[in-house]
């Protein structure tokens, strides 16, 4: 296993944020969106102040705004759905440049966005700055199940050479002349699918018994468990908790 | 189907990441003392199959996602409980490292299509089965249905936490007849293209079917999908999206219509009192949802269907064209 290996997501860096151990940036993760989703709609200033604390720690990892914005518009699609609110929405409604819209929709489709970019935008900053095997690690210091982690770890090992096979089977297809577009072609594509999973079934009994050939006995070595410092929890959770602040002062107005 | 942040309300969140955490730990629990450690590496495999499917837009499922779920997939593959876990690892991997659903709402995301899609999937898998013959050809029947079931309960979950705390206060019925209505359309796409996965399956390794092991069905026969039945499917789903639709869809305002009479009578929760219950679509939802219950909902939900299948179909048509073309252009040798 090669390093950058299921690292197409991981920029490559030295600053503080890369360097914190990854559960502590995943709690700061989850407490920031908590408090996200927490802040009511209408209080808009609070939503600039989170973008403002999203935009420093992106700054602190030299991840450009560019970059940020390029990896965001992948989950512009699921928030594109927030659109439709303002038109089927209840309540009173109002005209906006000539549209009959509903005043409830228009603030429901104005908090989906807001606060779905700043969760994508906080983890966007999370998954350029760790590791996969990291933030796998970080996560079964967090105490998830060993069961989970195990299956999770196996998943991004082969994720890339699954979608791999995946790819060369589409590439053989229209090798010979074959590229389902419609409906009635999708048996095809759903029998390569069969195919895959038998392939992915007989290479995890492979790998399997390639681990034990090597000496597994049911649990993987964890090496070098990072040092956790009290000062790199006060500099994890301090944007977090500015959030947090935010949040609590924006539920009080 | 993946929830992004913001959408439902924090309490209902955190309610569904509860109701997933235990009902997710309870499976761990129990599947920790049966589960081989042979099997970890293979559950982890099948995963990363789970992943790379979905990433494969199927030509035939026409809707907001475009692919394969794979709750009925995994849950007769891999068995219920091995099913259960190995779609929320999936989930929470989606939500972690792709964005792919917000992170406050994992708990609602693990809840639908890890629990929900799963164990639905499951209990119509084997209610149909036991009235079928124990052949090759019901596990694939079955499995139709059963997806179909499947796409449709998860997105049912959706509309219930939705209607407990969903942003922008859209009107339950409408809700439904979107979500459900479409998916009942999507639901069709999943239980052709699961079909025809499984009669692959079972056509070479029908011992890596669980759901045929279960069943005692172990003779390798070819099933190819009968063009007859599919027909007979298609119709079916169609049949049941417009019922969803039409019948179902404007009913399914009384049940918030009861809630709030039930506050208001308790006196706890008067319309727009409480900030918390100002952001639900409870509070003042009598109004809007008595005035345009009928015909609106109807005409809503079906234009919604119309749009969804449209806009699905050129999504799918773009993207199909891409992709054929950078098949094309990658000279990669296999």
């Amino acid at each position: 296993m090669s390093a950058g290996h299921a690292h197409a997501l991981f920029v490559h860096g030295h600053s503080r944020v890369h360097r914190l151990p990854a559960q502590v940036k995943l709690v700061a993760l989850v407490v920031f969106v908590v408090a996200v989703v927490a802040t009511p709609r209408e209080m808009v200033w609070a939503f600039a102040v989170d973008a403002a604390l999203v935009s420093a720690a992106a700054a602190a990892a030299h991840l450009g705004p560019r970059f940020v914005a390029g990896r965001m518009l992948i989950g512009a699609p699921f928030l594109a759905g927030a659109l439709l609110l303002p038109v089927v929405g209840g309540g009173a409604r109002v005209v906006v440049g000539g549209l009959w819209l509903s005043l409830d929709g228009l603030w429901g489709a104005w908090a989906v966005i807001a606060k779905g970019t700043l969760g994508l935008a906080a983890s966007i900053v999370l998954t350029a700055t760790t590791p996969v095997p990291d933030l796998l690690a970080g996560l079964s210091r967090l105490r998830a199940p060993a069961l989970v982690t195990a299956i999770a770890g196996f998943m991004v090992r082969y994720l890339e050479v699954i979608a791999g096979e995946l790819h060369r089977t589409r590439v053989a297809m229209a090798a010979r002349g074959y590229e389902p577009r419609w409906a009635w072609q999708g048996s095809a594509l759903a029998t390569s699918a069969g195919a895959l999973f038998i392939r992915s079934h007989e290479r995890g009994e492979r790998v399997y018994d390639a681990m034990v050939s090597r000496g597994y006995q049911g649990r993987l070595p964890q090496l070098d468990a990072p040092v956790v410092t009290s000062s790199d929890w006060v500099h994890a959770l301090a944007l977090p908790l500015c959030a947090t602040v935010a949040a609590v002062v924006a539920v009080i107005a | 189907m993946h929830i992004p942040d913001g959408y439902i309300n924090l309490a209902t969140s955190a309610g569904a990441g509860v109701t997933a955490a235990g009902g997710v730990g309870a499976i761990l629990r129990r599947v920790g003392r049966t589960l081989n450690e042979r099997q970890i590496p293979v559950a982890g495999l099948a995963a990363a199959f789970v992943f790379a499917v979905q990433l494969l837009n199927f030509p035939i499922a026409a809707g907001t996602s475009g692919h394969l779920l794979g709750g009925a997939l995994v849950a007769i593959l891999l068995g219920p409980w091995v099913g259960v876990i190995v779609l929320s690892v999936v989930v929470l991997l989606q939500a972690l490292l792709f964005a792919d659903g917000g992170v406050s709402a994992l708990g609602l995301n693990v809840l639908n299509m890890g629990l929900i899609a799963v164990l639905v999937a499951w209990l119509v898998f084997r209610a149909v089965t036991a009235v079928l013959p124990k052949t090759a050809a019901s596990v694939v029947s079955a499995a139709a249905v059963a997806a179909w079931a499947s796409v449709v309960a998860a997105s049912g979950g959706f509309v219930a936490e939705y209607a407990l705390g969903g942003a922008g206060r859209v009107p339950v019925s409408t809700v439904f007849g979107a979500m459900v209505g479409v998916h009942a359309l999507i639901g069709i796409g999943e239980g052709l293209i699961t079909a025809s996965v499984l009669a692959a399956v079972l056509a070479v390794r029908p011992d890596l079917v669980h759901g045929a092991r279960v069943l005692g069905v172990r003779r390798a026969v070819a099933v190819p999908l009968d063009r007859r039945a599919v027909t007979a499917f298609v119709l079916a789903g169609l049949t049941s999206a417009l019922l969803l639709v039409v019948v179902v869809a404007p009913r399914a305002s009384s049940a918030p219509d009861a809630l709030e009479r039930i506050a208001a009578a308790e006196g706890n929760s008067g319309p727009g009192q409480t900030s918390l219950a100002a952001g639900s679509p409870l509070a003042h939802y009598g109004v809007a949802g008595v005035a345009d219950a009928g015909v609106g909902t109807i005409v809503a939900g079906v234009i919604g269907l119309v749009a969804t299948f449209g806009a699905g179909g050129a999504v799918l048509l773009v993207s199909s064209r891409r992709a054929a073309r950078t098949a094309r252009s990658e000279p990669t040798l296999p």
